[in-house]
């Protein structure tokens, strides 16, 4: 049996390398799913539309973290016009149509905003539109009328004359029946009522409504600031870090390693040459010299890992495997493949470099978690890719937006325990790898 | 075979160059202090002559560090010689280079000291003894695997196929050199060279190997140069024997003369310091020349041995260094004064 | 040989732990030395030769399981010692050891005069200047020049290291000193004369050995008595004269066939095949499978048999057993 073939199956004896592998394959399918669920384009303009976000709370947390904390904080409540029976009367040369929007509300918090979406169409004369909004106990409070245009977004808990009116900002207001101005005022739960009475000018004109009550809380991973769901970013931020990770970490490791084979194979001036590149690049700094390229070039992610790679490959890892290869060098079987005439892309490429493949496997995959993080950084630093939805990103935008000292825990919290758990997966794989492949650390 | 000559043994009857033949052969090993600055030279041959007959076995005994290992490899094309011309089959290899040093290198095999490590560990045997094919270009698997199991039903590694899939470590010692041996036969080479093949072996297995030797070079009429530090295993396994010392050649003699009537006092001084196993060994000293082996950087002036040998003449031996040749019989020379 | 002997060595066994299972190094060794013999524990690689002298001086590997069996220093058992008192009261004290790689033994940055005179400062409780003293008159001993005692030990030859190495072991003055392949990386100019030294030390002192080595030629330069080892057993145990001239085990016989000899016109003969795995040797004779006179009885395993004065052989070929030679 090849030693490769019994490395992997004496892995087999490591919890932690299963548990670790585990890991990686969770990450790896949720991968794939997030790039076969929303492919790369759609993800990016997604990511940076207003529009598709419109009816999700800003910066709401997700809804487990409140019901865990005993929170009854209430979940967005959608109402269209289309979901309910529009009445319609005929008076001489105009229409009325009449809908009225239930809203089911359960809920201990009041909601964070309230919105209504109108969209109509016609020809030369808009609709004027009144509202009225019903308690569960009857009582109606008049929230107005006006034109409406084609498509327009009425803010009920924008409306300043509402507010004076109610004693209490609108969102409030409209759920409670406390009286005006006290100081901690309870939902009144039950079904209240948006009564849409629209008159129209025109025959063929139309009126579609849509009222969002927006709620406290948001899904499974809660959205930001700019009511954008963290899933996308949460799920498109796996590939782009392991894709990351993996090709970092195989472009300098494999780079490098080659590298290091033929300055020891060559010497001379060769490996000269390397090392003194090698220091030089040893006491360049990595990080502000990113920064450098992503303020005056570019951010993109590609140019990143590019550069992240090529100041990668004259690193401490050449000095590392030149320590491991010298002696490897000098073996007799290296001798013997000169005597019978191998060359030297072949001494390097299948005689230096597949000896201490073993001892780099691990190294490699503890690495990739490295720039993992590397990428993560770079992102909270201002450098993340502009247009790409990654974890990093959204520990930028927390930053920005100041989630700790607001107490949004979740927005952290989240793409923190993905980089965790990358970590820990690709860190537990490794260790096990290094206790089989690497001698020394193997304790019969 | 591609060597058309006869056999040459002895081969002071060669009709003819041998095949190969090195003259004045000199490597010397440049020390170096901060990695440029010339500080000396190991001087680990030293003017050696030799010639080996298509078809002969030639030993080549000395302690470590007498230089018999740099002159294998400088014979292999792996060190260049500093001074001297070895030709091999009427070629020079001086300056030797690319396809023709690589074509020289398939008529030229290789067993080493350390048969674990001459075999890389992450290969095995199918992969290992494909390698110098695939090099020397032999196309087709089939033509490849067809060369491998004869090589190694040559060794007597049989059956082929469950030797083939495994890897080195799952071989005895002595296995493992046959795998090296039968590598080295793989591009049916004319010569081998054998750099200490048993040292490292137990000495049960030692006359094995050391009889596989014997018998492929006699059956492909290969020259076959053994360097062994181990007088006792040269007598039934070669033709002739050199006796290095201090980079030079002392003495060389078909082997069971040299063993008999051994003319150089370092010759002597080997022979006396080994014993056959004998319960009386414990009972006597032995006889023993004082001193160290020379070192290669400053080497003693005149005869390498003059400090160390008892018959030493002063104002002789430590001024001029003795010709190689002095004949005390025909096909006998040594390099000492004693037989001027 | 009427005394109590210097060593004594009954039905110990050895075994590691390894990826493939126990294996068994060192299976049911009898072994007696008396003061002033030096024996020979003669074997190729593999047989257990070397797990037998890390046993008596336990500098054994981390997966080796306790050996089992008893070891006498003048009639007092030493296996059981906890380690501390071995230490204290064994090691260096009764039994010295002299290693195969001379370089390794060796500190690079003490002086060897100080690496010497060590073992009489924490055995001895010698004062620095005695122990100077001693390590002086130990280097004259062993013939190196008394100046070198301030030099380093790569300013030394490989021949004068491995000489510094057995003053170590002598300059406390062991019952037994234990000299692991102390040759075998040597030249043979060099072999000789650590060689010399060591028989004229025996002569002179007294002092015994325990000499292990794969080499049958270098057992005789020293041997007052011999134990050839076969896969982890001792196969034969026998005075030097006996076992040179007369061997009796036919494993014996046939290694001294394979010995290359200087002058000798019979070729040596190798023996075929190769030894047991010690992993899972069989029921029987270990030898058996190699041997050209097995027969049916070979299937048990052979007890060791007299077969002269302290002369033992595993076989049942032996005429003490009933078989016939």
């Amino acid at each position: 049996m090849s030693p490769w073939l019994q490395g992997l199956t004496r892995l087999r004896q490591y919890p932690s390398a299963l548990a670790g592998l585990g890991i990686i394959v969770l990450l790896v399918a949720v991968a794939i799913y997030a790039v076969t669920a929303i492919p790369y384009s759609e993800a990016r303009d997604l990511w940076r539309s207003g529009e598709a976000w419109q009816d999700l709370p800003t910066s709401a947390p997700p809804v487990w973290a409140d019901r865990l904390l005993g929170g009854d904080a209430p979940r967005t409540i959608r109402v269209a016009t289309d979901d309910v029976v529009m009445e319609q009367e005929r008076y001489e040369g105009v229409r009325l149509q009449r809908a009225t929007l239930p809203v089911e509300f359960p809920y201990g918090g009041f909601p964070q905003e309230v919105n209504l979406f109108v969209e109509s169409q016609f020809d030369d004369r808009q609709p004027f539109v009144r509202l009225t909004w019903r308690t569960p106990d009857g009582e109606a409070i008049p929230l107005g009328a006006r034109r409406v245009g084609e498509s327009e977004r009425i803010s009920i808990s924008q409306d300043r004359q509402l507010e004076s009116r109610l004693g209490f900002a609108p969102q409030v207001g409209l759920f409670t029946d406390a009286a005006p101005g006290t100081d901690d005022p309870q939902v009144r739960q039950g079904t209240y009522e948006l009564v849409i009475e629209a008159i129209q000018f025109e025959e063929t004109a139309t009126l579609d409504a849509n009222l969002v009550v927006y709620g406290q809380v948001h899904g499974l991973f809660g959205t930001d600031h700019k009511r954008r769901d963290l899933a996308v970013a949460l799920l498109w931020g796996t590939p782009i870090a392991l894709a990351f990770g993996l090709l970092a970490a195989v472009g300098t490791t494999v780079t490098t390693l080659i590298i290091a084979a033929t300055g020891v194979w060559l010497g001379g001036w060769v490996d000269a040459a390397i090392q003194r590149l090698t220091e030089v690049n040893m006491i360049l700094p990595l990080l502000p010299i990113l920064v450098m390229v992503g303020t005056l070039y570019s951010t993109s992610i590609w140019l990143m890992l590019g550069v992240v790679v090529v100041l990668g490959i004259f690193s401490a890892g050449i000095k590392m495997y030149r320590a491991m290869l010298l002696p490897i060098r000098e073996a007799p079987y290296i001798e013997a493949a000169r005597a019978y005439g191998a060359g030297n892309a072949r001494i390097i490429l299948r005689y230096l470099v597949p000896r201490i493949l073993p001892v780099l496997i691990p190294t490699f995959v503890t690495l990739i978690p490295t720039y993992v993080f590397l990428e993560a950084s770079l992102a909270v630093l201002g450098l993340g890719d502009p247009v790409l939805p990654t974890w990093g990103k959204i520990l930028n935008d927390a930053q920005a937006q100041s989630a700790l000292y607001h107490g949004h825990y979740y927005w952290v919290l989240e793409p923190a325990a993905l980089l965790m758990l990358t970590g820990l997966g690709f860190a537990m794989l490794g260790f096990a790898l290094d206790r089989v492949f690497n001698p020394r650390l193997r304790s019969v | 075979m591609t060597t058309p000559q006869p056999s040459t043994r002895p081969p002071q009857a060669a009709p003819g160059e041998p095949l190969l033949c090195a003259e004045g052969l000199h490597t010397h090993f440049e020390l170096r202090q901060w990695g440029f600055v010339r500080v000396g030279s190991v001087r680990a041959v030293e003017g050696v002559d030799l010639t080996l007959g298509a078809g002969e076995a030639v030993a080549v005994v000395g302690e470590s560090g007498c230089g018999k290992s740099s002159l294998a490899r400088t014979l292999l094309g792996l060190h260049r010689p500093t001074g001297g011309t070895v030709r091999f089959d009427g070629t020079p290899l001086n300056g030797l280079s690319g396809r023709a040093l690589k074509r020289y290198r398939a008529r030229v095999g290789y067993v080493q000291q350390d048969p674990y490590g001459a075999l890389p560990p992450f290969m095995d045997i199918q992969r290992i003894l494909a390698e110098p094919l695939i090099i020397h270009g032999v196309r087709g698997r089939a033509e490849r695997e067809r060369r491998i199991d004869t090589a190694l039903a040559e060794v007597g590694l049989t059956p082929a196929a469950d030797t083939r899939r495994k890897f080195p470590h799952q071989l005895s010692g002595g296995q493992q050199q046959r795998v090296v041996i039968a590598r080295a036969l793989l591009l049916r080479p004319a010569m081998i060279i054998a750099d200490e093949p048993v040292s490292m072996l137990d000495a049960s297995v030692r006359v094995e190997i050391l009889e596989l030797l014997r018998r492929v070079q006699r059956e492909h009429r290969l020259a076959l140069l053994y360097i062994t530090h181990d007088l006792s295993t040269v007598r039934h396994y070669v033709d002739r024997a050199l006796v290095m010392y201090g980079g030079r050649i002392v003495e060389q003699a078909p082997v069971t003369d040299l063993l008999a009537r051994s003319g150089h006092p370092y010759t002597e001084a080997l022979l006396s310091a080994l014993g056959d196993p004998d319960a009386d060994n414990a009972r006597r000293q032995r006889e023993v020349p004082g001193g160290e082996p020379p070192s290669l950087v400053h080497p003693p002036s005149g005869c390498r041995f003059h400090p160390r040998c008892p018959h030493a003449m002063q104002g002789k031996c430590e001024v001029e260094p003795p010709p190689p040749d002095f004949r005390p019989r025909a096909d006998h020379r040594v390099a000492c004064w004693l037989h001027e | 040989m009427a005394d109590a002997p210097l060593m004594e060595i009954e039905d110990l066994g050895l075994s590691y732990a390894t990826e493939q299972g126990t294996l068994r190094a060192v299976d049911g060794v009898d072994l007696a030395l008396h003061r002033g013999e030096a024996l020979a524990v003669l074997g190729e690689s593999g047989c257990g030769k070397s797990s037998l002298a890390k046993t008596l001086l336990r500098t054994l590997p981390r997966n080796a399981y306790p050996p089992t069996g008893q070891l006498r220093l003048q009639g007092r058992e030493v296996l059981g010692l906890p380690e501390e008192r071995f230490r204290r009261e064994v090691r260096w004290v009764r039994i010295a050891l002299v290693m195969q790689a001379a370089m390794n033994a060796l500190n690079p940055v003490v002086r060897v005069g100080e690496q010497v005179a060590e073992p009489l400062r924490i055995h001895r409780r010698a004062s620095r200047r005695q122990a100077r003293q001693r390590a002086a008159e130990a280097f004259e001993e062993v013939g190196i020049p008394t100046d070198f005692l301030r030099r380093y030990p790569h300013e030394l030859s490989g021949g004068m290291r491995q000489r510094a190495v057995l003053a170590m072991a002598l300059v406390t003055e062991p019952d037994l000193v234990l000299l692991d392949e102390p040759t075998s990386a040597l030249d043979v100019l060099t072999q000789a004369s650590i060689m010399n030294v060591l028989k004229r030390i025996k002569h002179e002192r007294g002092v015994s050995f325990v000499f292990i080595t794969h080499d049958v030629a270098t057992a005789s330069e020293l041997a007052d008595r011999v134990a050839l080892m076969y896969a982890g057993q001792v196969v034969e145990a026998a005075s030097a004269r006996a076992f040179f001239d007369e061997p009796a085990h036919p494993y014996s016989r046939l290694l001294m066939a394979a010995v290359p000899r200087l002058h000798q016109e019979r070729p040596p003969s190798p023996i075929p095949g190769r030894p047991p795995s010690l992993l899972d040797p069989p029921a029987g004779c270990r030898f058996a499978e190699r041997c050209p006179w097995a027969f049916e009885r070979c299937g048990e395993p052979p007890p060791m048999a007299p077969c002269g004065e302290r002369h033992h052989a595993r076989c049942w070929l032996h005429p003490g057993l009933g078989g016939e030679r």
